[in-house]
């Protein structure tokens, strides 16, 4: 994404921006913001177990801040885009929305004064959702605890910043209307489409976005990123060992934590927080639906599976784990990264190589976990760095973060160590660049800490 | 055989590689200033610090900071001579049953290091890996902050590094 790119789209589009402007979006009429006796409490519950799927509260809460109070901050290609106060403050919330309003923001993308949002906003999902479901959760948001806070101006590269182009944005990605059933499918299948692809715009982290930060259609659920961290595919192309099942996705989604799978770190951490909130049936059709997504495995993947179980059964039999277990992929990889292979067992296999399992006393079998068989090191090299530690005041599971301990050379020979070893792929070209990137980010929260 | 440099002194030790380093400074060494608080970087008792970083030595194998300078609480002043954070924490009685005491100063003496005039609010933030079971939270932050103050005022900070620094 380059200047020229960029004055290239802005001319080409202000025309269609032009035409979008002269339609016009109107102001909706501002309402007395409505007592909370105004909403009933049935629908008040719906519309939380609702929020709960659509994890409203994820990015709509700045870190330590109030909820639904807005002003987290999100980098994109674009620049950064602050999330805005949906608490039912009449000023600087949402307490002047009518329902009208509301419903038309989920669905268009337009505020109540009929200016366009940004889609970092998922309203391209949104949009799916029934009346009935978008009437539950402004009756909830609008019995939130009413909380002043200012928005902050989004920090948008030119030509981005000129919000009439996002028109052109919608005729070309926005495709309106609410969520069809498949009636050759199940109830359940049903179930789980609407909520993946309208509330729990999944595809929003898990789809590559195009260079006008669209979903790429054809690559639905292929895998994406976010906050500098990569959302694993979840199709046929899933990077997982062992193929996921449609149960042991929904243990994931309940309980953040699969032995022989994964264990919820960064972004998918609230998500998972929010989702063991959430009715067990919308899990597991959820779950069932994504494990449709990614298909009956194929004859290729099976023989893969069967690899790294017994690749992970030979290191298991080896406990207690001094020296890798397989000779053949030890020699390798050992006698390449001494250094990492140190590392790894001084740091890491104390938690890692006892008791094999993914319990509240061990941690994941990295033979088997997903991280190593990503198509980057950025999730491995931050998860080493800044360790997996529960939100303040929240019960969770805990890695140390190794940041001060490991230098950067010895971060990287651990991740090759790691990469080459556990999922015995070919090393990784980017771990230098992540690490670098880490560092860069944590020196920057130690420098706003200090203002 | 491991060569590690504690508080300026270079020492030689027959040892696992992969042994924790806060057993090395204990049982080796016997520094017992740093503690045995969890095990799992949780708690914060066995902080040292390596080159300018405040790290848990109880997750650190010794291998992989030998190339590193480690400072440990006796490295900071003595009884007679306290270092100015060490004089700040008991001129607040920062501690009551003081398990956790040489970690919070330690982490401290990091940040101070980095920046001789923290906010408050960053001062919370950098000792937040730190717990005292105690409670004696507000007197720990009241001494970080005489500490800072100390420094400004050209008080008895010294440069702990060693000489030729």
């Amino acid at each position: 994404m380059n200047i020229i790119f960029g004055v290239v789209f802005f001319v080409v589009l202000a025309a269609a921006a032009l035409l979008g402007a002269c339609a016009g979006q109107s102001t909706l009429v501002p309402i007395d913001p409505p007592p909370k006796s105004a909403f009933a409490a049935a629908s008040v519950e719906r519309g939380a177990q609702l929020a709960a799927v659509g994890n409203c509260n994820v990015c709509h809460t700045a870190s330590s801040g109030r909820p639904y109070a807005g002003g987290r901050p999100f980098k994109t290609p674009f620049g950064t885009v602050y999330s805005t106060n949906i608490t039912p403050e009449p000023d600087t919330g949402i307490g002047r929305w009518s329902e009208a309003a509301f419903v038309r923001a989920m669905r268009e993308g337009l505020d109540r004064e009929g200016r366009h949002l940004y889609p970092a906003f998922p309203y391209d999902h949104f949009t799916r959702l029934t009346d009935e479901d978008l009437k539950a959760i402004y009756a909830f948001i609008m019995t939130r605890e009413v909380v002043r806070a200012e928005g902050r101006a989004n920090e948008l590269r030119f030509p981005f910043g000129f919000r009439s182009l996002l028109s052109a944005w919608k005729l070309l990605f926005l495709e309106r209307g609410v969520f069809q059933a498949d009636s050759s499918k199940t109830a359940e299948w049903n179930r789980g489409a609407y909520l993946v692809e309208g509330l729990g715009h999944c595809g929003a982290c898990h789809t590559p976005r195009n260079r006008l930060g669209a979903e790429k259609k054809r690559e639905h659920l292929a895998g994406g990123e976010v906050e500098g961290w990569h959302s694993p595919a979840l199709n046929a192309a899933s990077p997982s060992p062992v193929p996921w099942t449609a149960g042991q996705l929904q243990m994931y989604l309940a309980t953040g934590l699969v032995d022989g799978h994964a264990i919820t770190a960064g972004p998918m951490e609230p998500v998972v927080h929010n989702l063991s909130a959430v009715p067990e049936r919308d899990v597991r059709a959820i779950a069932g639906y994504l494990a449709a997504v990614a298909g009956a495995p194929s004859e290729r993947r099976q023989k893969k599976a069967r690899d790294a179980l017994a690749h992970a059964q030979r290191e298991m039999a080896a406990y207690p784990l001094r020296a890798p277990a397989d000779p053949s992929v030890a020699a390798e990889a050992g006698q390449r990264n001494r250094s990492g292979e140190s590392i790894y067992f001084g740091a890491c296999a104390a938690c890692h190589d006892r008791g094999r399992e993914a319990t509240s006393e061990g941690a994941l079998h990295l033979a088997l976990g997903t991280v190593m068989t990503l198509p980057t090191s950025a999730n491995l090299v931050r998860i080493i760095m800044t360790g997996i530690i529960p939100a303040e005041g929240e019960a969770g599971r805990f890695m140390p973060a190794y940041a001060n301990e490991l230098t950067d050379a010895q971060i990287r020979d651990l991740v090759d160590y790691i990469r080459a070893y556990f999922a015995r792929a070919p090393a990784w070209d980017d771990v230098e660049a992540e690490v670098k990137k880490v560092r860069e980010e944590l020196s920057a929260a130690n420098a706003n800490a200090g203002g | 055989m491991v060569t590690l440099n504690v508080n300026g002194k270079s020492h030689r030790i027959e040892v696992d590689p992969a042994t924790p380093l806060l057993y090395v400074l204990r049982d080796h060494l016997e520094l017992n200033g740093a503690k045995f608080g969890c095990g799992l970087g949780q708690c914060g008792a066995c902080t040292v610090i390596a080159d300018r970083q405040p790290i848990f030595s109880c997750i650190t194998p010794v291998s992989v900071v030998q190339e590193r300078r480690i400072r440990t609480l006796e490295g900071l002043g003595t009884m007679e001579k306290p270092g100015a954070v060490q004089q700040a924490f008991i001129e607040e009685q920062a501690a009551q049953c003081g398990f956790c005491i040489p970690g919070m100063i330690l982490r401290a003496q990091a940040l101070l290091e980095r920046d001789p005039a923290p906010s408050h609010a960053e001062i919370r933030r950098h000792m937040s890996t730190n717990l005292c079971r105690c409670g004696t939270h507000m007197r720990i932050l009241r001494a970080v902050e005489r500490a800072a103050r100390a420094m400004k005022t050209g008080g008895p900070m010294r440069d702990t590094e060693g000489s030729g620094r």
